[in-house]
């Protein structure tokens, strides 16, 4: 078994090096394919772990190689295929190998075709460390790691000013967390004096619940940066600005569940600290309908996506913050299929509109692009929770988890964000795909994306439709190996059929609301004069709070001019100024004693002359003063030095 | 009738070098030059044998038939290559010769 975990693990490498020898070459359609087929068969690999896995297999664990030894701390490049990692390896294996085969037709025209490969394989390997490690010491590296693929991503097209700034946005506020992150490895370090997961969580038993508060604290600011939480959620949006398959790949299915990874890992942590445990569900719960509000406006179809991404992986941290640890992976696993789905099928739409994003230039693009519409529409099915889609099984089940737990709060929260994200969806699904063609007359001539990309969405769609239902039991058999098995059930049957239909109801009535709201033959493309337009409640909605504009006022600016400040007072007049003179000093020196080097044989003769006196006088001087040093040390102590 | 002593030789030999320094100093020929410097060298060993002499020890008079061996090999060379410069340039004059100047 050792073998597939290698193969799984160093695939992704193996086709991001290839690829990248091919970076400064004119595109190459067999970087694409070779790419994509070691990426399938890390994807392959990941399958036999899963089969020996569910076969009641032994954990497969190794140990690659030591990293670290030194005095107590020992950190080896350790890698484990359990339970929860298996399940993200295997969404990450899937999803990556469906976008590589897409991005050979979405980056189709594009110069940057071979990098682009390597760099979205390198994401992949990245994410493939974070997942499988066995330590946090690894963990870090494959979180830091997709971290700067991320980065390279986002501003893929870098010469485009939105999408150089939108990625050093990301990094940065990655960095941001990071730092929450790393401080609470060092408290685990320094409390349990181990990285690895089991001897870490085993040691945690033992110590007093304020220091595991802090750590599990210090643990989820690491997860809020990468999973965009409030208040560190404006990167998200703004990453939109890289191609879509990264965005399908790295900023709705993979990279930003790490965050939920992490607290689903630590769940023997945070078991030990419910109160902690609250305030994740309570910030969870606040994010999921947040970010649903900001998607209710929004001009921008990728962005509306990115949204809906923030809004659900508020539902998973409700569902790991109130204990049902499961409930949160299977929602990870469920959405990665659906979530991919849509950004795929989103980039589709943008690829026969050259890359228009406003929906309201569309309209009736069902027409032409039938396929993306049925993918497009089917995962907003999925995605609003409709029996029995994916989203259906494993979004409910967070609303009963709340629910049963008597967080009714949290629970009437989580339901409404249930019917904004069955409004905002199908919003952007009839102004794209249904009502009156508003496209043409922009000059739009919209084509169906390439058969093979469709085709290899399909694994995709078929996962969003049975992942509920096939995989809900079998799933949960597995992973409750590892995690606490909490099964959540209404306890009144009376009670579980209103909920549930209930809920049901709700979210179609909001998908029929948006349908009659956008079809209508009205709409046109919004120039600001509208009413509704001019509402308040619009104005805060789009634009976002008012947060980014918040940071940029209260933070960037003032730090901007603060650093101007230090440049100018501090870094010219006192470093600058201190490493000039010592410059100034060395070149006046050597200016004023060149003539010293005159070539005469007669002055450098004085010279020499001239340095054996002064070296005959030193020597007579010290070797008076050792001699007389006696007497010089009572005349001066006489003196009262 | 004074008896001659040490001092007086370190003395003689003090005088000596001082003299050697100051023609290394001021010589512009470059003949004069080698002249000083092994004034410089004999006056060295002036001391060498008197002090020598004084404590008993021939080690110091050795010394000295060390150096005179040595500043006439050094001498030797010295003036091969005076030779040579005056037939490439005609001059023997220090102020001449500046090709090092840095």
């Amino acid at each position: 078994m050792e073998k597939y975990l290698y193969i799984a693990l160093f695939a992704p490498l193996v086709s991001s090096l290839f690829a990248a020898l091919f970076t400064a070459t004119p595109k190459k359609q067999f970087v694409g394919i070779v790419a994509s087929l070691l990426i399938f068969s890390a994807f392959v690999a990941s399958t036999i772990l899963l089969t020996h896995v569910l076969g009641g297999g032994e954990i497969v664990h190794v140990e690659l190689m030591t990293w670290m030894e030194t005095g107590n701390l020992y950190i080896p490049f350790g890698f484990v295929v359990d339970e929860i990692s298996i399940t993200m390896m295997m969404v990450v294996t899937l999803v990556s190998t469906i976008v590589h085969i897409y991005s050979i037709g979405y980056m189709d025209h594009d110069t940057g075709f071979n990098r682009f490969f390597s760099y979205l394989s390198a994401f992949v390997f990245s994410m493939m460390i974070l997942v499988m490690s066995d330590n946090f010491a690894g963990l870090f590296i494959g979180w830091e790691g997709v971290g700067l693929c991320s980065w390279l991503l986002i501003g893929f097209w870098y010469h485009k000013e939105s999408a150089t700034w939108a990625a050093n946005e990301a990094f940065i506020m990655n960095r941001v967390a990071d730092l929450g992150m790393l401080i609470g490895i060092f408290l685990v370090f320094w409390n349990t004096g181990t990285l690895q997961y089991d001897g870490a969580f085993a040691a945690m038993a033992n110590l007093d619940t304020e220091t595991l508060t802090w750590i599990g604290i210090f643990l989820f600011i690491g997860a809020m940066g990468k999973s965009a939480q409030f208040p560190l959620h404006t990167w998200l949006a703004d990453a939109m600005e890289g191609p879509t398959p990264v965005s399908a790949l790295i900023h709705a299915a993979t990279m930003v569940t790490a965050g939920v990874y992490l607290v689903v890992r630590s769940n023997e942590l945070y078991a030990l600290i419910p109160n902690v445990g609250l305030f994740i569900a309570s910030l969870g719960a606040f994010v999921a309908i947040f970010a649903a509000t900001m998607a209710l406006v929004n001009r921008d179809i990728k962005r509306v996506i990115a949204y809906s991404t923030l809004s659900q992986l508020g539902y998973m941290f409700a569902a790991a913050g109130l204990g049902a640890y499961w409930v949160a992976l299977f929602h990870l696993m469920a959405h990665a299929f659906f979530k991919a789905l849509l950004f795929l099928g989103g980039g589709n739409v943008m690829h026969a509109l050259s890359n228009e994003l406003d929906p309201f230039k569309m309209g009736g693009l069902g027409k032409t692009m039938k396929g993306t519409m049925i993918m497009m529409t089917l995962a907003s099915v999925a995605l609003a929770g409709i029996f029995p889609l994916a989203g259906f099984f494993s979004k409910d089940l967070i609303l009963e988890v709340a629910f049963v737990d008597h967080h009714f709060i949290i629970y009437t929260v989580l339901l409404l964000t249930a019917g904004l994200t069955a409004f905002y969806s199908f919003r952007i699904i009839a102004l794209i795909f249904h009502g009156e063609d508003r496209h043409t007359a922009l000059g739009f001539h919209p084509h169906e994306a390439y058969k093979f990309m469709l085709v290899a969405m399909s694994p995709l769609l078929i996962l969003a439709i049975i992942a509920g239902f096939t995989f809900k039991m079998p799933y949960f058999e597995m992973v409750t190996q590892l995690l606490p098995a909490t099964e959540y059930h209404v306890h009144s049957q009376v009670a579980y059929w209103i909920m549930t239909i209930g809920t049901q109801l709700f979210v179609i009535a909001s998908i029929f609301f948006a349908y009659k709201k956008y079809m209508s033959p009205s709409i046109k493309v919004p120039d600001g004069t509208s009413k509704m337009e001019n509402s308040f409640a619009y104005k805060l909605l789009i634009n976002q709070y008012y947060i980014p504009y918040f940071y940029e006022e209260y933070l960037v600016k003032p730090y901007r001019e603060l650093s101007t400040i230090l440049w100018e007072k501090v870094d010219q007049k006192i470093v600058d100024a201190t490493v000039d003179g010592i410059a100034g000093l060395i070149h006046a020196t050597g200016e004023n004693t060149r003539d010293m080097q005159s070539g005469n044989l007669s002055t450098m003769l004085k010279w020499m002359v001239a340095g054996t006196i002064v070296l005959l006088s030193l020597a007579v001087v010290f070797g008076l003063s050792v001699r007389y040093s006696g007497e010089i040390t009572t005349i001066l102590s006489g003196l009262g030095v | 009738m004074m008896e001659i002593g040490l001092n007086h030789y370190l003395v003689l030999s003090t005088i000596l070098f001082t003299i050697g320094l100051v023609g290394v100093m001021r010589r512009k020929n470059l003949l004069l030059l080698f002249f000083a410097t092994e004034i410089l060298l004999n006056a060295v060993n002036v001391a060498f044998a008197a002090i020598s002499h004084y404590y008993g020890d021939l080690t110091g008079q050795m010394f000295a038939f060390f150096v005179i061996a040595i500043a006439a090999s050094e001498l030797a060379v010295g003036l091969g290559l005076l030779i040579l410069w005056h037939k490439r340039h005609g001059s023997i004059d220090l102020d001449t010769m500046t090709s090092m100047r840095g």
